[in-house]
């Protein structure tokens, strides 16, 4: 077992012995898939909504580089500076650059899970600018110093109480009670000020529309606005797997986002950036920067990933995840987690560290049922436990214990007298019918009885009935 | 077929030339575990006109190295299966999980080997799961069978969301005189088995597995069916934990009428 490996198994005990945070969990998920159910049984025709949306994103990726120069080309038309970044490292660094360049002492970051993968938080810090999230659930985990356990709400794992005496010692006029509405009263009071007196504002992104150079950005509490609006300089951080052809394909990408994430039909806002604010405009930045990621992501092309890249970050597969909703964000170690993060973190962070992600898993195929772009999950983890299998990073012990079942498997005969004797001894361990504990089983006897093995298998006993059969 | 490996033929009547050949691949846990369905399978496959076959040298049908990323031994193993079965009409399994594989999952791994990619592709189409089977290609809509109980069916996931299997079994268990059908809550979700999943994570698997035997629990049924021996096991072991009186059984022995023997984890 490799250190990381434990880490996961660790984090993963302690959230399921966690009962607050189970509740929590489920509070949110089982909102969230009863209210994506509806809105889907609302939509005419979900699943050819479904294929549209899966062959936009195809569409783009087979032909990234067209949409990306089209994309970089009407960008700087309408008067963007664009960047590009192959790593996490490259674009932070660049990030943090624009706002050394403008003298920054604060920014004002809107939710954007790409930030947190290149580890734009932590590069602000470290170059001693302050970082202030404005989404409200960021807010909370960044006052709680921890990092988001999901995608959509990044704070869901945190109870109302908990939320309540956090805002109390951080904020500077604490909140007057539990209610979410004062709660939401005193997160706005702190923030409030903090927008105004932003010098720079990052984003993420959405979708990047490629015949226009827009920058298309939703949420619902508004603050992407605020955050992008007032600061002399915005900067947009993007994954390029956010490129849409043009508006009308952002819709129909929209529409199934909305619906996915929290069954809504539309977000409270969506707003399109083109270009900085010109001469006549009331209000909007000066500079306006859109620093493009790859990260992995053509790498992810190249390695036969490239279903991955229709993700449109939605959190429905981990809404609908049995693991996740018995485990949680945290549990999985990764910006991302769930299936969608189970797929993303061993090609961000190395399937060597992540590679029990792939295996926490049953299988089920919820989460492709879900998807509205249609990622089959399940192929991609069975990819990448294979992956790990041919590199060597399976722990010995699981390697010894299928190569030697496989060679049974692969003689009949062998086989067949292999597992008469070990049902013989598994079965003196047997007790009415059940076993409580065996050696070696201790993994499946620690929480289940094992039903034990019949006396005779169904090949011994179907022999001696085709012979007494006469034929 | 290789000749030691002769075909044991198990049906006695219906060798009418219109019946179609089928080969049974049992599965390793119906062989070891609850040889019951396999005769349950045999005889709702010979009541629907089939001629029933027996390969001996079926073993596994190679999940535990599919799903541990063991693709060589799972060829070899998906190769060897193909070879022993691809003779008959019909390849049919008793399991949802089996039965995806072998269909579903055979295909994709040959994929890149260009001798067997076309011969996996004319084999998977021959491979259904037993249920499904008997209801969408031999068109029975009812079985003779009793069985006093208020039973609950659990949707394996693999059956349900590979093989599309869902109102098949209901529909069978409704013409199966004495039984009530009680649908629990979240009868499609996992049960947390995951075949080596359950060893691997055990503290997860065991969170998942309580909250299906509690929805059981819930539903009032005293008999859980299903149509997948490893699940069955892992809820049937988990409920045999905690003291439940909720028996187990795979819905082929039901709709077989061979119900009234002993349930999973009964002393045999
Ligand atoms: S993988 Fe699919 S369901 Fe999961 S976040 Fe991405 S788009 Fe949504």
């Amino acid at each position: 077992m490799t250190a990381i490996e434990s880490t996961f198994k660790k984090r993963a005990q302690a959230a399921v012995a966690n009962k607050t945070l189970k509740a929590a969990i489920e509070r949110t998920a089982s909102t969230a898939e009863k209210k994506r159910a509806i809105a889907i049984a609302e939509l005419p025709d979900f699943s050819n909504m479904r294929s549209c949306a899966k062959r936009i994103k195809d569409h783009v990726i087979a032909n990234l580089d067209h949409y990306l120069e089209t994309f970089e080309r009407n960008a700087v038309a309408s008067g963007a500076k664009v960047h590009w970044a192959r790593t996490a490292e490259e674009a932070s660094h660049i990030a943090v650059d624009i706002c050394k360049m403008a003298k920054a002492k604060r920014v004002t970051r809107s939710k954007s899970m790409l930030g947190e993968e290149i580890g734009l938080p932590h590069a602000l810090e470290l170059a001693g600018i302050e970082c202030v999230e404005t989404d409200l659930a960021e807010h909370i985990v960044q006052l709680a110093g921890e990092r988001p356990s999901h995608i959509v709400w990044p704070a869901m794992h945190k109870s109302r109480e908990e939320i309540f005496s956090l805002f109390k010692s951080k904020h500077e006029k604490p909140p007057v009670s539990e209610e979410i509405a004062d709660l939401v009263l005193s997160a706005r009071r702190d923030l409030r000020q903090k927008f105004l007196t932003a010098d720079v504002g990052i984003s993420g992104a959405n979708f990047l529309i490629a015949d226009t150079g827009a920058v298309c950005v939703v949420t619902n509490e508004g603050n992407a606005e605020l955050t992008t609006t007032p600061p002399k300089v915005h900067i947009v951080t993007a994954g390029i797997e956010k490129l849409v052809p043009s508006i009308e394909h952002a819709f129909v990408l929209l529409r199934l986002l909305v619906r996915s994430a929290t069954g809504a039909d539309i977000t409270q806002y969506t707003t399109f950036h083109c270009g900085p604010k010109r001469p006549n405009d009331a209000d909007g930045p000066e500079e306006f920067h859109i620093i493009l990621v790859d990260n992995g992501r053509t790498q992810m092309l190249a390695d036969g990933m490239e279903e991955m890249l229709r993700c449109i970050r939605c959190g429905a597969c981990m809404n609908h995840c049995v693991v996740y909703r018995q485990v949680g964000g945290h549990a999985y170690g990764g910006t991302y987690p769930g299936p969608m993060g189970a797929v993303l973190t061993p090609v961000f962070d190395g399937l060597k560290q992540s590679r029990d992600l792939p295996h926490a898993c049953t299988l089920n195929g919820r989460c492709a049922e879900v998807c509205p772009v249609g990622i089959p999950l399940p192929t991609l983890l069975r990819q990448l436990r294979s992956r790990s299998w041919r590199s060597g990073y399976e722990p010995w012990l699981t390697k010894a214990n299928v190569s030697v079942w496989a060679q049974f498997a692969k003689r009949p005969k062998l086989y067949h007298a292999v597992s008469k004797i070990a049902s013989k001894v598994i079965r003196l361990f047997q007790k009415n019918g059940r076993i409580r504990w065996m050696p070696l089983a201790g993994n499946w006897t620690r929480h289940r009885d094992l039903p034990a093995p019949a006396s005779r298998s169904f090949m011994q006993l179907q022999r001696s009935r085709h012979k007494e059969n006469g034929s | 077929m290789m000749p030691d490996q002769k075909p044991e033929q198990f049906s006695k009547a219906k060798n009418s030339p219109s019946s179609p050949r089928i080969g049974l691949f049992v599965t390793c846990l119906v062989d070891l575990f609850r040889p019951n369905v396999g005769f349950a399978a045999i005889k709702l496959l010979e009541d629907a006109g089939c001629e029933v076959f027996i390969p001996k040298s079926q073993t596994c049908c190679g999940q535990p190295a599919l799903n541990s990323g063991d693709v060589e031994n799972t060829k070899t193993i998906a190769r060897q299966v193909i070879e022993h079965f691809e003779s008959y009409d019909y390849v049919i399994v008793p399991s949802g999980s089996c039965g995806g594989t072998i269909r579903t999952h055979y295909p994709e791994i040959l994929a890149d080997d260009p001798e067997w990619t076309e011969r996996a592709a004319v084999f998977s189409s021959k491979v259904f799961e037993l249920i499904s089977f008997l209801t969408d290609i031999r068109g029975i809509s009812t079985v003779q069978a009793r069985c006093e109980a208020t039973a609950t069916y659990h949707d394996s996931c693999s059956g349900l969301r590979e093989l599309g299997i869902k109102q098949q079994p209901r529909r069978l268990l409704f013409s199966v005189e004495g039984l009530t059908l009680r649908e629990m809550d979240k009868a499609e979700n996992c049960c947390g088995f995951g075949g080596t999943f359950s060893i691997k994570y055990p503290d997860i698997s065991n969170a998942i597995v309580s909250e299906k035997t509690e929805a059981i629990k819930e539903s009032g049924a005293d008999l859980l069916l299903g149509g997948d021996l490893g699940c069955l096991m892992n809820i049937a072991g988990k409920q045999s934990r905690q003291g439940q009186k909720v028996r187990a059984m795979h819905v082929a022995e039901i709709l077989a009428n061979m119900s009234d023997g002993l349930a999973i984890g009964e002393e045999d």
